[in-house]
């Protein structure tokens, strides 16, 4: 199954945009927005990934031994930050939704329409 | 669009996208059998180069420093943005000091909690400090020590001491050491520029490989970057408790 | 060069300090820091502008040049005028709506400020960032900053489900954007755009290629709000603060169609470019539909901003059409009507500003005649209008009959013109019909059955009450942008400047030659190139073509009743509902997606 990873990653890409489209509660949808970003995470990992190879930290293996590759690790590094902000911003405007709207259902909000 | 239009319009495409996205999975490498020359290159380079025996660090913090520098902003938009978006409006300053008075958290939460809670922080406090120190030797570094020393704040709140962090401290020191962090970093990059090299580039000796105060620049960052998150995180978590006060107040 | 990375810090290091001292700083002080911070990031893009007219400029941070053989290590940021110009442009953008702001917002502090700032650094870097992963974390910074920016109105409802809308959509295309540079990383082992370009070059299309692809420019036209990605961008920019709408109108968007841009011709161009009659045809498809789409419903709008909104939307799809040449002279077009529209369209919201300011109403119907005595602003609106119609000589006019001259005459779509003399006048006619109605109160008043949803009970003013005068920091920002879209019509030697930094951009090999390899500048071939005699018919056309609709429209005329139930039925699309945009980005990826991998083969 030399795919699987991938397929996982692909699978995490396609359920999270069906529970954004789906969502009835906007804290379901930041979490939904959070499983469509760790896709990102899965898939990265997965690409720089080994057979047989050592995290590329050299402070306990001779320098020279084959690592996965260490630069999709600090750019899924770089993604978690990404998504815990948008989350934390999103979850801001929930909470002003919540106390403007009463309601935190997409269905009901519609300020904007046309 | 009613619902169920929204689902016609959203499943036949996101059929379409799984037969996309498995076709070119197919003409990917094979799971495990990766050669990109990128991180082969930095694999090999970057413990002699850097003296980090950390490479995710190196790559984070020298070879592709931009990108956490862009990244220690979005952090900081991100506390400051949840400051502006959660600012107290008209007549919620109000409750929200109201509130303040009359909650005594002390009073609801269970004494073993309190407890657990106090006896934690400052173990949770070294461990993130230890995290953010050893960030170019082991595994983590300034994001990861720095969101356990925010934890630490939180613990602070779930012992029952949510409002002497709010009274004693208040959020304004909060606030500046997420602004210094953020500008560490920034500082570190312009630091390359005044020792006349180019920005982000390393100015510190590098010291011997596996040693505290190795790897240039590499630990200053850490520490820039720890205090930032640190600050950042602990600024949007009382962002919301401020939230969770006003309501339990008027609710 | 300390020129370039400063560029990026000095915002940057601005926003910390203006953060971290907001107790100290009065609102004045706040004011002349973030002031001078803005012209200082102006200057410095200027020099780095300056710098790059004769050769690409490549700065590596950290100093990692790249290893013998081509092999990056580091970031590098590589740009020559038309990125560095884009960033001039975004800079002196923030530095009006700053300006804007000292009397149109009542209540804010040194952390709006401060996010303006990073909102600033972002734009900047993403400009001149020649790093693909680098360009997506300056693209998230800049969205996280705008999704605050335009949230900023927490006390009234629109702006929070706007600004939901916008950060939702945004974030799932920036996802989907990230998955194709993780496809893409993982067949090049390259995040340099140029090793990119370079790796590419040596295989063939296959799947990745085109999922890759499809992925990074989806997510880009999200921002770029092509269709069908634009329902966020209404809802966003009739929401946020009036100043920030002239950043988000004028450069946040077209930093979309510059991603694609840049992405295509430094990293993909290699690989698709025996493909470039296809995929032509799939941008001109999306970029029309969108121009239509945007021209239909700013007629449909009684929201002022809201109406300037989908102009905005219609311009980007025009803007897409140039780039959609694929070629020199198309891109060179579209550079120069990307500005020349966006100073027009900025002196418009100005002036939509100035009429909330002095009415606390952006409602057109509301307003019908009550502008009678904004003299000066009511001539700034029609003439914008006109100008962003196509009346020569302003900038619209210029960018705008190059992208026609380089379709019609380049590749022989002698239809190009009329269609976007159509689209141009349809979306200016609505500005013009809102403008008759509230400075001059031509037309019937209220047709309540017209008025929006949105409309009712959201007008609340940004500004508390009416005053009663137009401060002088709000008028001279719409004068002055009005005849800076002026001269930026008329500035001598214009097009040829921008001809021959189009002409560098579109060469791949010259481009990873110069980042990956230090080769020497190529000496630039002196190069012409002006406004064709036809094109000037066509901009008379869509202003007199504008004026029309625009009558239309006042009068009521049967025939525009009789269109009714088509404008009811797109509105309806733009349901304001998060979960259906992101089922139509859904579907537009997948469309987009089959189209390529249809024809990029």
């Amino acid at each position: 199954m030399s795919v699987f990873p991938y397929i996982v990653a692909g699978w995490l890409l396609l359920v999270g945009l069906w529970g954004i489209v789906t969502s009835r509660h906007l804290v379901h949808l930041v979490i939904c927005l959070s499983v469509m970003q760790s896709s990102t995470y899965v898939l990265l990992l997965a690409v720089g990934y080994r057979h047989g190879a050592k995290a590329p930290i050299f402070a306990d293996i001779p320098s020279g031994t084959q690592v996965v590759d260490p630069v999709v690790q600090a750019l899924t590094l770089t993604d978690v930050v990404v998504e815990a902000t948008v989350a934390a911003l999103l979850l801001a405007l929930a909470v002003q939704a919540q106390k403007r709207f009463g309601t935190v259902d997409p269905d009901e909000l519609g300020a904007l329409r046309g | 669009m009613s619902r169920r239009a929204r689902l016609a319009l959203f499943l036949p495409a996101a059929l379409v996208l799984a037969v996309g996205l498995l076709w070119s999975f197919a003409d990917l490498p094979p799971f495990g059998h990766y050669s990109g020359i990128y991180g082969i290159v930095l694999g090999h380079v970057a413990v002699a180069q850097r003296e980090a025996t950390n490479v995710v660090s190196a790559v984070t913090f020298d070879y592709r420093g931009v990108d956490t520098l862009g990244e220690e902003f979005i952090l900081f938009a991100a506390a400051v943005g949840s400051a502006i978006l959660l600012r107290a409006q008209r007549g919620e300053d109000a409750a929200g000091a109201a509130a303040e008075r009359s909650d005594r958290r002390a009073d609801v939460v269970a004494r073993p909690v309190r407890a657990l809670g106090a006896a934690l922080v400052a173990p949770t406090i070294v461990l993130g400090a230890y995290i953010i120190a050893h960030g170019q030797l082991t595994p983590g570094g300034g994001f990861q020590g720095g969101v356990i020393l925010a934890s630490a704040a939180v613990l602070v709140y779930a012992s029952g001491q949510y409002l002497a962090v709010r009274v004693v401290r208040g959020v304004a020191p909060i606030e500046i050491a997420d602004a210094l962090g953020a500008a560490g970093f920034a500082l570190i990059a312009v630091g390359g520029l005044v020792f006349g090299l180019a920005a982000l580039h390393n100015f510190l000796g590098y010291g011997i490989s596996g040693s505290l105060f190795s790897a240039g620049i590499i630990p200053l960052a850490n520490v820039a970057v720890g205090v930032e998150v640190a600050g950042g995180v602990t600024l949007i978590v009382a962002e919301f408790l401020d939230q969770a006060l006003m309501r339990r107040r008027s609710g | 060069m300390a020129y370039v990375p400063l560029a990026v810090l000095v915002p940057m290091l601005g926003a910390t300090f203006l953060a971290a001292a907001r107790e100290l700083l009065s609102r004045a002080l706040a004011d002349a820091v973030s002031l001078a911070l803005g012209i200082a990031t102006v200057t410095l893009c200027a020099i780095a502008l300056a710098h790059s007219v004769d050769h690409t400029i490549v700065y590596w941070w950290g100093a990692w040049t790249p290893r013998p053989g081509g092999v990056a290590l580091g970031i590098d940021f590589a740009f020559g005028p038309l990125d560095a110009g884009m960033a001039v442009f975004a800079a002196s953008l923030t530095v009006i709506a700053g300006v804007f702001s000292w009397r149109f917002l009542a209540e804010v502090d040194a952390l709006y400020h401060a996010i303006l700032l990073v909102f600033l650094a972002a734009m900047v870097g993403f400009s001149l960032s020649g790093d693909l992963f680098n360009m997506f974390v300056f693209f998230e910074l800049m969205s996280v900053s705008a999704y605050v920016l335009a949230g900023f109105k927490i006390d009234q409802r629109s702006p929070i489900e706007g600004s939901l809308n916008f950060a939702i959509t945004n974030s799932a295309g920036a996802i989907l954007a990230l998955f194709g540079i993780g496809l893409v990383y993982s067949k090049t082992g390259a995040l340099n755009l140029a090793q990119i370009g370079d790796q590419l070059g040596r295989h063939g299309v296959d799947a990745v290629v085109v999922a890759g692809f499809t992925l990074i420019v989806c997510g880009f036209l999200v921002k770029a709000a092509a269709i069908p990605f634009h329902f966020w961008l209404a809802d966003a920019y009739a929401v946020a603060p009036t100043p920030v709408c002239i950043l988000f109108a004028g450069a946040m968007s077209e930093l979309g169609l510059l991603g694609v841009a840049r992405v295509y011709w430094t990293a993909f161009a290699p690989v698709l470019d025996p493909h470039a009659e296809a995929l032509r045809w799939t941008l001109i498809a999306i970029g029309l539909g969108t121009a239509f789409v945007g021209a239909a419903m700013s007629l449909a709008q009684h929201h002022l901003k809201r109406m300037l909104a989908f102009a905005t939307i219609a311009y980007m799809g025009l803007f897409l059409v140039g780039i959609a040449m694929l070629s020199a002279d198309g891109l060179a077009g579209t550079a120069i009507y990307v500005v020349g529209d966006g100073l027009v369209k900025a002196a418009l919201f100005v002036c939509v500003g100035i009429v909330q300011h002095r009415r606390a109403s952006l409602d057109e119907v509301d307003l019908h005649g009550r502008g009678r005595d904004l003299r000066l602003t009511a001539g700034v609106f029609v003439i914008g209008s006109l100008a962003i119609a196509g009346l020569p000589p302003f900038g619209p006019f210029l960018g705008k009959a190059l992208v026609e001259d380089a379709a019609a005459h380049g590749h022989g779509l002698w239809w190009m013109p009329a269609v976007m003399m159509i689209a141009s006048a349809v979306t200016a006619g609505a500005l013009l019909r809102a403008g008759a109605r509230v400075f001059f109160g031509w037309g019937s008043a209220g047709q309540p059955d017209e008025s929006s949803d949105e409309a009712e009970g959201e007008t609340e003013p940004e500004t508390d009450k009416p005053h009663d005068h137009t401060p002088v920091l709000m008028w001279l920002p719409a004068v002055a942008l009005l005849l800076a879209g002026l001269a930026w019509g008329v500035l001598p030697g214009l097009a040829d400047a921008a001809l021959r930094a189009a002409d560098r951009y579109v060469q791949p090999n010259v481009y990873a030659a110069i980042v990956l390899h230090g080769a020497p500048p190529e000496p630039t071939t002196p190069v012409s190139l002006s406004a064709s005699g036809a094109s000037y018919l066509y901009g008379v056309g869509a202003v007199v073509g504008a004026l029309m609709v625009a009558a239309a429209g006042v009068t009521r005329l049967r025939a525009v009743d009789a269109t009714r139930p088509l404008f009811a039925w797109l509105r309806k699309l733009h349901s304001g509902h998060v979960g259906d945009y992101v089922a139509w980005l859904t579907a537009g990826v997948a469309v987009i997606g089959t189209a390529f991998a249809i024809t990029l083969r």
